[in-house]
């Protein structure tokens, strides 16, 4: 978040290593993107660092983040029930199938590898795939990083093992709204956790019992966590751009590319075009 | 599975070779939620790199998003719709949420 600060002494109090000059000088960077430039002179103007958030890491952010997310976490459960009933058909006890969802904790991922499952295990087969789905998580993971900087690398490393799409979405929402809670993303992490792995269990016991989760309409909760989240972060003629080309990106890619590069490939081609467009 | 051991014993097992493949997908998913911040609190950022990333957010919603609704039908983007309209009106997640689970349900009995 270099010089875009603004005013010429944040640099300065950066170089002295001014902790909360520096947080204070982040925060009206990011919040001048998302305003878009349209109001350089007022920007600067609120650049005190007193009616600034500050990223921190606490309780009240765990907790916070923890009952946001439950509702969302309560969909993500009918899916880790089908997920356990597919976990069950493929053979894996429910302890094997607890366990994946307790220390890999990223759907998509769990239900491809289940449907991959053979007798012998294709392990390389399942380990690549499973690393190729989630490249995705690396994207978003740096685009927390304006917030996350401001954390210790345990505070980021430890909430990162909890990040899922639901929650990094109503991460980024609490974090793009300026509340400066870091610690959001572990508690909601841990909501999901907690539904996911219990739903698991629940899955595999009931096996063949629960019938297709799209009779729920579970299956649209990802998308409809997506949507509501395009909705906040739309910032008007600035985000056309990147957007009409994430869009445009990875819909062809979705239809040429196997698995879930799609993402990827939409997310950056947006960030490599904004990367051409700087400046003009 | 040829002999199957009795039914509490089968719901705790644990094959090695099982724990061992889930550990490793464990392994590389939690490479990939930390790799990217790693990478970039490692390297020095140009501006023009960190506008980059600052379109990240929007973008990566944009592209989980289209393609699946692109595959869906009718009753996926009616209830998107309903989605948009409620956190429109609203602004309550949770209400969004349940409006559009709600309306993909009977979207999906109706179309």
């Amino acid at each position: 978040m270099g010089g875009e600060t603004g005013p010429a002494g944040s640099d300065g109090a950066r170089a002295r290593g001014d902790d909360a000059s520096d947080r204070a000088g982040d925060a009206v960077a990011i919040d001048r993107r998302t305003a878009g430039n349209s109001s350089d002179g007022e920007r600067d103007s609120v650049g005190d660092e007193s009616d600034r958030p500050r990223v921190t890491f606490d309780r009240e952010g765990i907790r916070t983040g923890f009952y946001t997310t439950v509702p969302v976490a309560l969909g993500v459960g009918g899916y880790g029930i089908a997920f356990g009933v597919l976990a069950n058909q493929a053979g894996l006890s429910v302890a094997e199938a607890a366990l994946m969802s307790a220390t890999v904790l990223a759907g998509a991922s769990q239900i491809v590898a289940v449907e991959l499952w053979a007798d012998p295990i294709p392990v390389a087969a399942i380990v690549v795939t499973v690393f190729a789905i989630n490249l995705r998580y690396s994207l978003m993971g740096a685009a927390l990083q304006p917030w996350f900087r401001h954390l210790s690398p345990k505070e980021i490393y430890g909430s990162l093992f909890f990040m899922a799409d639901e929650n990094w979405a109503l991460t980024m929402r609490d974090l793009t709204a300026g509340n400066g809670r870091g610690a959001f993303l572990l508690g909601s992490g841990i909501a999901i956790w907690v539904f996911w792995v219990a739903a698991t269990i629940v899955g595999a016991l009931a096996g063949g019992i629960v019938g297709d989760p799209t009779r729920y309409g579970f299956d649209f909760i990802l998308a409809a966590v997506f949507v509501a989240l395009a909705a906040e972060l739309w910032e008007g003629r600035s985000s056309l751009a990147p957007w009409v080309v994430a869009l445009g990106v990875s819909v062809v890619a979705a239809e040429l590319v196997p698995g879930r590069w799609y993402i990827l490939l939409g997310g950056l081609a947006a960030a490599v075009v904004e990367v051409i467009r700087y400046g003009e | 599975m040829a002999s199957e051991p009795p039914l509490q014993w089968s719901m705790l097992a644990l094959e090695p070779l099982v724990v061992g493949v889930v550990l490793a997908m464990a392994l590389v998913t939690y490479l990939t939620k930390i790799g990217g911040i790693w990478l970039v609190r490692h390297v020095e950022l140009s501006e023009r790199l960190e506008a980059g990333l600052s379109v990240l957010p929007g973008a990566i919603v944009v592209a989980v998003l289209a393609p699946e609704l692109a595959a869906g039908g009718p009753a996926e983007w009616g209830a998107a719709g309903v989605v948009l309209l409620v956190m429109w009106r609203t602004e309550s997640i949770l209400l969004a949420l349940v409006a559009g689970v709600a309306g993909v349900v009977l979207f999906r009995t109706l179309l």
